[in-house]
């Protein structure tokens, strides 16, 4: 953190009690996830190694890999082995092989175990170039971020969402040249659902279009133009959520994204999908993501979109920390953590914008080398276009004052419908003018000792501290079934995806992971 | 001197002054920035009846759009006396008016069936109606003494939620629809009514659709009972409940 930004006086002690609750709460959960693996997850290998594309009827070829061995009794020692065996005992590629399997010309179970050797070699050659294929890209963004430099904080954050990759494009590109440091391309309602990643450019949904890697890589084709063109290093982003989680993390590294959505604990909440499968599938999703250095974005705003944004702050507070600890346990260095909040209060409340910087604050204080993701009033935005714009001013001077790192813009039209091209235009100008003329005011303000600032940011501390006493107490899986955020209960075994989860066999290998883990232990060490 | 009064007969906009006519638009063009630009909103606005079209603002908006603002008065108006709107009409009751107007009228508990159907997965407007805790401080329904509330919760196929009608022998359904993008919530609600004719339920309750893009004559059109728009409360739904259900009584 170079910004001077003022300072609040959290009570240390329950900083440090805050983070090893936190990392209590999931190291209980991380037991679990070791013991477990994913039909989600398989896939990513599967993906890893090459496989893509869909076979006649549609079906993208890692689910039928997967399928194929699921059906045939051996996934619990992971996709790795049956794919090397086969490539060996047919002299195919990876690809080849799915493609075989798609015609039903084989099943991989079928095939002769070959000899372990050569197998086990074959494994070797396989992993290393797609962990290879994953580093160069790594490598090639890295080094354009440095060439073109890297915007000032906070960023501005838009998003497209026209439903057409290719219209999305035109309005990627016309953001960028007013000003946007990030695209997100909003994906279509629904998709977290699927139990595949659909295949191929894509022109149509609702809300959004799918999230594809061919749709990945023509967006970020038309950015890598557009960035030269204004000679700022563009980032892209969307959404690593749902049933597909970690392979679309293995899509976003192998196109080049900068940003994923991806929070530890959203899709059991907002979209039921089954506690284990979601725990499970975000290890190995921000272990891609750490890998690539793929920025995640934690999804705490969405709690206080459905519970009250005063009373139960605190319940963001203690999701940051979890989430937090979920990420060091992927080996992701805090400066790829985009730690989720937003200024959501009630527009009538007196002082609302008082407790708002003392949340801001408090985020930006407690995750002091994460880059803090801002969300923007969402809630109690309306049809009064005005009105909205104006709220969306003090949201910015919020930030710029508290020194978030990535600011999503506000958008008037909020309440009405997904952005128009001049809504992002206003959004962006309206940040620009505020972050431009109050650029210096963090390092001017000091808040008042047992000022009502001071007071908020550590009573919501407090708090936090005290649920995650009683998280620690329950067990995270049973805080959730409570209600405990957002106040939206789950059950343990219920929820979409549950049966893609298996337990790992004795001779279970997973050899991506393996490998990516063994080097971001080293860089830590 | 005097002002100039309303002529009902003959309403226009007001900007400063009775009878102005001032609008002010905004709107982006697919072309770069310049007087031609200008020229083209101009003529464009021009084309749509205004007249003193005033460009106060235009911006570059990068790769060939262009953003303006635009003023200009209108010589169109309506005759407001023969407007008709079309609404939910039910004198207004609080909590306590409408279970006792319940209990007298009807004369038992009415059952309530509510969901978010098809693919939206948008609860807070159901939940601020039905939920105790209701909206701005106007309890919801499940607070009423006469109301017996099944919430469903959202993402509920319209076949789930005639078979819960079914089942718990529902007086009253409540839809919400929250996303429009594509007319998918037009979709989504004929859905709704075509399976419960199918299953001969449509007479037998008092359907209602809700959301911030419902209004009444929309919801009609579509075969419901009524609709309701932004910024409904709780005691507006329940007040149109009980003056209908009484009606059904008798
Ligand atoms: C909160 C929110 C969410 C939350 C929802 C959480 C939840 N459990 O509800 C989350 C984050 C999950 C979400 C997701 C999405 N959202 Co959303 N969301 C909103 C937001 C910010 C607020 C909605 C809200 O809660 N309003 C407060 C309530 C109280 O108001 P209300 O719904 O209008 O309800 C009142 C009345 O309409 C009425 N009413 C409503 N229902 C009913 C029913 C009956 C029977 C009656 C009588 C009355 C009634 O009474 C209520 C009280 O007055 C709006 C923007 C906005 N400010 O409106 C976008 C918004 C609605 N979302 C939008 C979109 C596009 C989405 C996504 C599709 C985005 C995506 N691509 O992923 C997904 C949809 C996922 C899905 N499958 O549906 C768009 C819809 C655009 C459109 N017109 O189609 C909006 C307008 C944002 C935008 N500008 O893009 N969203």
């Amino acid at each position: 953190m170079n910004k001077k930004i003022p300072h609040l006086d959290l009570d240390e002690n329950l900083v440090r009690r805050a983070r090893e609750l936190a990392k209590d709460v999931t190291d209980d959960v991380q037991r679990f996830i070791d013991a477990k693996s994913t039909t989600s997850v398989e896939r990513t290998v599967a993906r890893l190694y090459g496989i893509d594309g869909i076979d006649a009827e549609g079906v993208p070829l890692p689910n039928v890999v997967v399928d194929d061995v699921k059906n045939g009794g051996g996934i619990d020692r992971g996709i790795a082995y049956w794919i090397a065996n086969g490539c060996v005992a047919k002299s195919m590629t990876p690809q080849e092989l799915a493609e075989a399997i798609g015609r039903r010309e084989f099943s991989l179970m079928d095939l002769p175990p070959q000899n372990e050797g050569i197998v086990a070699e074959k494994i070797d050659e396989m992993t290393r170039s797609a962990v290879k294929r994953i580093a160069e890209v790594r490598e090639m963004r890295d080094r354009m971020l440095e060439e073109l430099g890297d915007p000032p904080q906070p960023y501005l954050y838009v998003i497209v969402a026209t439903g057409n990759i290719y219209e999305d494009v035109v309005q990627a590109r016309a953001a960028v040249k007013e000003g946007a440091d990030i695209v997100a391309v909003i994906r279509s309602t629904a998709q977290s659902l699927l139990d595949y990643v659909p295949y191929g450019a894509t022109t149509e949904g609702y809300g959004g279009t799918y999230a594809t890697q061919e749709n990945f890589k023509i967006m970020r084709r038309a950015l890598d133009e557009v960035q030269q063109e204004v000679g700022r290093y563009v980032r892209l982003t969307n959404y690593a959520s749902g049933l597909c989680m970690p392979e679309i993390s293995a899509m976003g590294a192998l196109e080049g994204l900068d940003f994923l959505l991806n929070d530890s604990m959203y899709g059991i909440l907002f979209r039921n999908i089954n506690m284990i499968r979601t725990f499970v599938d975000q290890y190995t999703s921000r272990l891609i993501s750490a890998y690539s250095h793929i920025t995640i974005n934690t999804g705490e705003d969405n709690y206080i979109k459905t519970s009250d944004p005063i009373d139960r702050a605190h319940t963001v507070t203690t999701s940051q920390l979890i989430n937090e600890q979920f990420a060091l346990k992927s080996y992701m260095k805090p400066k790829y953590m985009g730690i989720g909040h937003a200024f959501e209060i009630d527009p009538d409340v007196p002082n609302g914008f008082l407790y708002e910087i003392a949340h801001a604050m408090l985020t930006r204080e407690l995750f002091p080398e994460a880059t803090p993701k801002y969300m923007p009033p969402t809630r109690h935005m309306t049809g009064n276009i005005f009105k909205g714009y104006a709220m969306n001013t003090l949201y910015n001077l919020v930030s710029i004052m508290t020194g978030q790192s990535i600011q999503l813009l506000g958008m008037l039209t909020e309440a009405v419908h997904t952005p128009f091209l001049q809504d992002r235009y206003l959004a962006i100008s309206n940040a620009k003018y505020v972050f431009n003329n109050a650029k210096n005011i963090g390092g001017e303000i000091v808040f008042k000792r047992d000022g009502f600032i001071q007071k908020r940011a550590n009573e919501v501390l407090e708090n936090a501290v005290k649920l995650l006493e009683h998280v620690k107490e329950v067990g995270l899986i049973s805080a959730i079934e409570e209600g405990t955020f957002g106040d939206i209960a789950r059950k343990r075994d219920e929820g979409k995806g549950g049966d893609g989860v298996f337990s790992k066999g004795e001779d279970y290998y997973n050899p991506i992971l393996e490998s990516m883990v063994d080097e971001l232990r080293g860089e830590r060490v | 001197m005097s002002v100039k009064k309303v002529n009902l007969s003959h309403i226009k906009p007001y900007g400063d002054q009775m009878d102005d006519g001032a609008v002010q638009l905004s709107f982006t063009l697919p072309v770069s920035n310049g007087p031609r630009a200008r020229e083209a909103a101009r003529q464009l606005v021009s084309s749509m009846g205004f007249s003193e079209v005033q460009i106060v603002f235009s911006e570059d908006l990068g790769d060939d759009f262009t953003f303006f603002v635009v003023y200009g008065r209108t010589e169109k108006f309506v005759d407001y006396d023969s407007i008709k709107a079309l609404g939910v009409e039910s004198p207004k009751m609080d909590m306590e008016q409408v279970d006792e107007y319940i209990s007298t009228n009807v004369r038992r508990p009415v059952t309530i069936v509510g969901a978010t159907i098809g693919t939206d997965a948008h609860t807070v407007g159901l939940d601020s109606i039905l939920n105790m805790k209701g909206f701005h401080g106007d309890s919801g329904l499940e607070r009423y003494k006469m109301f017996k509330v099944y919430n469903l919760g959202s993402q509920v196929a319209p076949t789930e939620l005639a078979k819960k009608v079914r089942d718990v022998n529902a007086d009253v359904v409540l839809v919400s629809q929250v996303v429009t993008q594509r007319n998918i919530h037009i979709k989504h609600l004929t859905e709704l009514v075509d399976v419960l004719e199918a299953e001969g339920m449509r007479d037998k309750v008092l359907l209602i659709a809700g959301g911030p893009r419902i209004t009444h004559e929309l919801a009609v059109e579509l075969g419901y009972d009524a609709g309701f728009g932004a910024g409904t409360m709780p005691s507006d739904v329940a007040s149109y409940i009980a003056s209908e259900m009484a009606k059904r009584t008798q």
